[in-house]
């Protein structure tokens, strides 16, 4: 297997407020590879998102992109570095200046990255190409683009510095599904033809399964359960994905309806983070965090759950009738 | 009610299916005067801006029928939610509200204003996606609920009132409803909130609940405890819900009958079933078709070309959906289409296909080609 | 392009339509009356202040005492003269040169080094935003006037004192709406996406920020610059302005305060024009607002 493109290890953050918002938080992507990290708001993810950017110091922990350690860089290896590793934002409608035009944006990536100047218009036209955007729009304002415009533009200035790794934070979650589906096409596209790895941020479960080849599970700022996004969907082994994918609305299905919500970040449970609300916790439960527990080696599917090995089917311990 | 929801277990599991086929009458037909049967006719929303004026809603008709659920589906600029909301009269003299809206027989729109306050909350009552920006941050979520029982008079004395909101608490599923009375908004949790919600909105026993994306800005799991909460509730209450979103997952899982919306028209109704398992229009059968399923090839989503029009950018003689369908031919551009039945229970605005709209035949667009 | 103007025309009605915001874009832009009518009066006294010599009927100390408190409307004299017998309307228009000179320049002073202390207090590190901003605190617990006044009196009489005290005087608040402005975008995702392409903060200042926060201080700014007028009128009533005998809004309110009861109405003149002045920029202020912050309409 090649070398992976990023190397996150044991990465922890706890914010000023005492949220521990990341909490031992181990992942890796392949180059060529789309990561998804699934879960609901506030599980961490879009921090761990930028934890691997450095857009946030991590407490604990590093991250190796492309075998260096990003902590260990500053100034000009740093800007290097992060013309390899981009960003796509959430929100269409703030993740471009509002004072600038869409080719000012892209423009502006590249004079970071030491683009002469003669070279930037031509380049920040054909990226407009490349993701769909009419020539025509080049001079316009973000306002004037609608939202599946903006995120386009969003993704051409991720790709203006040929990077290997984009981070998508929710990067289609705003948009309007028949819209959504074309961007979702579009970012398979390019990764066919450039060969970018995506670490892909969402609580779409729809969209991280569509587009992702692993897949973590993210509760309470950790990793509870990972592997190929068609392994997982097929044998969800932690009674957390269990529940999660039996929510996603739809008809004449077995609905595991969670009580309670989240408990606070800020005083987690002991133990395990899932326990609280988890159908088939038992005392041991709240004894110790839970080791990963592989279920499946040649998916390298890992579920940090004590009772995977006990195969107790999730369902069945309610009294589902199937 | 059942009490499984007043104190709820660990779990609660069932399972959930409400595509029935079960005859309700359609808007077509003569609606039933029932009581409770709220009957929208012809309603037409116009923006009036300074400049210029845009008509959101161009002429849509739709019959919420007692105890069912009609789920209003499409995508943002449909003008799905501005046609929820004007039915409860709620916009200022900018809106322009035409048409006829009846609530078991009382036409809502000609009623001055004075007779119009008492049956919002009373007769139609709205449960909006936003909690955090309706519910009043400095006052108890308790107070804000006597505060609607004591205004629609329900109750007669304090203490009754006080006693009402904590049953009302508790029937939204709120485990600890005295607590939950004495909080302030943010010290509940978003699902939290949005029970608190739907309990004002059920205070006075509302005939018809609209509920406006209620779950949009929720979890998935606790998307599934809300959802869960409204049909147990119309069980219980047998109140009609008109429900808007633009989630085809929440649609399957709720609607007794779908109505989707484009461009400010409908253009398919019909049950739940029938539209969303066999679409008649491409719009609805495309809609459906990008949302990723297990068995889409990845990369290979079924995108429906272009963007939808905003409000006010589309052609009086023409349908709206033309420019992005692959079934257009030259009299969708020259003629707007009308609904007509294509089933028992359905009906769509499409003349070129007729019944079910053969699948794949949208394309698996980037966008990078288009316009 | 520069960094105050803003996109107008070509606005396509904005892509997603009528959510439930109920927004509707604008398709043209009006120029308000709060912008004409400010904008036309002062455009004329800064034209009359440079073509003072063309415009102004007589020399600034030209007169004698023979002519002494004219009325106004007295001939020869369209606003009367003063102690001395000058023409009070020549004074007014040579006066308007070290006037506006002390209201605009120390805006444009304390604009640039208050921005650029904002912009590096929010995105330069906590350390330096405490240092920045308690600085800045220290300067605000002094009243404005006193401190102007201090100042110009530390510096000596005369225009150059007087715009370096209000300089001075006016970084503080300048500094602390472009703190404000700059930590509302600091957040956002486009802040974000620049700081993870690797973009250094200088750069981001210059190119992400300076073009968001703009029309917001050139608002502020010019609002002040009707305050920095009335404070220079009242460095040089007190006699820490302009050398006498040239001519000066505030030394004439002085002047003529003598004769106060002799001829009331025509110390009200420079009074006046000082009031005025200040009213017409803070009307712009409020104007350019509108010009600039509104790219849509909401309907309620």
């Amino acid at each position: 297997m090649s070398s992976p493109v990023l190397l996150a290890e044991h990465l922890s953050k706890r914010f000023d407020n005492g949220v521990l918002a990341v909490d031992d938080v181990s992942l890796t992507v392949h180059p060529g590879e789309t990561v998804g990290i699934v879960g609901e708001s506030g599980c961490g993810k879009s921090t761990t998102g930028k934890l691997i950017l450095r857009l946030l110091e991590t407490d604990s922990g590093y991250v190796a992109f492309d075998g260096q350690n990003l902590a260990t860089h500053s100034g000009q290896s740093l800007r290097d570095i992060r013309g390899k590793l981009q960003l796509v934002p959430q929100n269409p409608q703030t993740s471009l200046n509002p004072r600038l035009s869409i080719t000012e944006a892209i423009a502006f990536n590249l004079r970071t990255h030491g683009w002469a100047k003669r070279d930037i218009a031509p380049r920040a036209a054909s990226l407009l190409d490349m993701v769909g955007v009419p020539a025509s729009y080049a001079h316009r304002y973000p306002h004037e683009l609608s939202g599946g415009q903006l995120q386009r533009v969003a993704i051409a200035r991720a790709l203006s510095t040929d990077p290997k790794l984009i981070v998508c934070d929710e990067a289609v979650s705003a948009l309007d599904k028949s819209v959504q589906a074309q961007v979702l096409n579009l970012l398979v596209e390019l990764q066919n033809e450039l060969g970018i790895a995506y670490l892909f941020i969402s609580h779409d479960l729809g969209v991280v399964e569509h587009l992702s080849h692993r897949v973590l599970v993210m509760y309470l700022g950790r990793i509870v359960e990972e592997s190929t996004a068609a392994d997982l969907w097929q044998n969800p082994s932690h009674p957390y994905t269990v529940a999660l994918f039996s929510s996603v609305p739809g008809p004449g299905r077995e609905r595991i309806v969670l009580s309670g919500e989240l408990p606070s970040p800020a005083n987690p449970p002991s133990g395990c983070g899932f326990r609280t609300r988890c159908p088939i916790a038992i005392d041991d439960c709240a004894a110790a965090r839970p080791a990963p527990v592989t279920v499946s080696v040649s998916d390298h599917h890992q579920a940090a759950c004590i009772r995977v090995e006990e195969r107790v089917p999730v369902t069945a311990a309610m009294g589902v009738h199937a | 009610m059942t009490t499984a929801t007043h104190t709820p277990l660990p779990t609660d599991v069932r399972r959930s299916s409400r595509l029935d086929t079960e005859g309700s009458p359609t808007s077509a037909a003569t609606p039933s005067p029932a009581e409770g049967t709220l009957v929208v006719e012809d309603l037409h929303v116009t923006f009036r801006a300074k400049h210029r004026s845009v008509e959101a809603v161009r002429g849509i008709s739709f019959t919420v029928t007692a105890g069912k659920t009609l789920v209003l589906l499409g995508e943002s600029g449909s003008g799905k939610s501005v046609s929820a909301r004007s039915i409860l009269r709620l916009y200022s003299s900018a809106v322009e509200v035409t048409g006829r809206a009846t609530l078991g027989g009382v036409e809502l729109f000609g009623l001055p204003e004075r007779e119009m306050q008492p049956l919002r909350g009373q007769a139609i009552a709205l449960v909006p996606q936003d909690a955090s920006g309706t519910l009043d941050p400095l006052r108890r979520i308790g107070s804000q609920i006597t505060e609607v029982l004591r205004r629609h008079s329900v109750v007669s004395s304090r203490r009754e009132a006080r006693q009402r909101a904590e049953e009302l608490l508790a029937q939204v599923g709120i485990a600890d409803p005295r607590r939950a009375a004495r909080s302030y908004p943010h010290e509940l949790s978003g699902g939290m909130r949005q029970r608190a919600l739907i309990a004002i909105a059920i205070a006075c026993s509302p005939k018809v609940l609209i509920a406006d994306e209620p779950t949009t800005a929720l979890d998935v799991t606790i998307q599934a405890q809300i959802l869960e909460l409204f049909a147990s509730l119309q069980d219980s209450l047998g109140m009609g819900l008109l429900l808007v979103t633009h989630d085809v997952g929440v649609a399957r899982q709720i609607a007794h009958r779908v109505a989707v919306m484009y461009a400010g028209l409908l253009v398919e109704e019909g049950t739940g079933a029938a539209v969303l398992d066999h679409p008649a229009h491409p719009y609805t059968a495309g809609l459906l078709r990008a949302v990723p399923t297990h068995d889409t090839p990845r990369g290979f989503l079924h995108a429906i070309p272009g963007k939808p029009p905003a409000a006010g950018e589309t052609v009086a003689d023409a349908c709206a959906f033309a420019p992005r369908c692959a079934f257009a031919v030259d009299r969708c551009r020259t003629q707007q289409p009308e609904l007509v039945l294509v089933g028992s229970e359905h009906q769509a605005a499409c003349p070129v296909v007729d019944g079910e709209v053969p699948p794949a035949a949208d394309t698996t667009a980037t966008g990078r080609e288009a316009p | 392009m520069s960094a105050i103007e803003i996109p107008i025309g070509l606005m396509s009605p904005a892509g997603d339509g009528l959510p439930a915001g109920e927004v509707i874009s604008r398709t043209r832009r009006h120029i308000p009356l709060t912008v004409i009518i400010p904008g036309s009066f002062l455009g004329l006294l800064i034209l009359a202040a440079i073509f003072a010599p063309l415009v102004a009927p007589d020399g600034p100390t030209a007169g004698s005492i023979a002519d002494r408190l004219q009325g106004v409307g007295s001939p020869g004299h369209l606003l009367g003269t003063d102690g001395q017998g000058r023409d009070i309307l020549s004074r007014l228009i040579w006066g308007a040169r070290p006037s506006l000179l002390e209201g605009i320049v120390p805006v444009a002073i304390a604009g640039t080094i208050g921005t650029v202390l904002g912009m590096v207090a929010s995105l330069g590190g906590r350390r330096l935003h405490t240092l920045i901003m308690r600085t800045l605190d220290v300067f605000y617990s002094f009243p404005a006037v006193l401190l102007a006044i201090a100042l110009a009196a530390a510096l000596g009489a005369g225009v150059v004192s007087d715009i370096v005290a209000l300089s001075i005087v006016l970084i503080a608040p300048i500094a602390r709406v472009a703190e404000t402005e700059v930590s509302r975008l600091r957040s956002s995702d486009f802040m974000e996406a620049a700081k993870a392409s690797g973009a250094g903060w200088p750069s981001i200042a210059g190119r992400q920020v300076l073009p968001n926060i703009a029309p917001t201080l050139l608002v502020y700014c010019t609002a002040l610059i009707g305050l920095a007028i009335v404070f220079a009128g009242g460095l040089s009533f007190l006699g820490l302005g302009i050398a006498p005998p040239q001519a000066e809004w505030g030394s004439m309110l002085n002047d003529l305060n003598q004769d106060l009861y002799n001829a009331p109405v025509l110390t009200l003149i420079p009074a006046l024009m000082i009031f005025v002045t200040s009213i017409a920029f803070n009307i712009l202020g409020d104007g350019l607002r509108d010009l600039l912050d509104t790219h849509s309409e909401t309907v309620q």
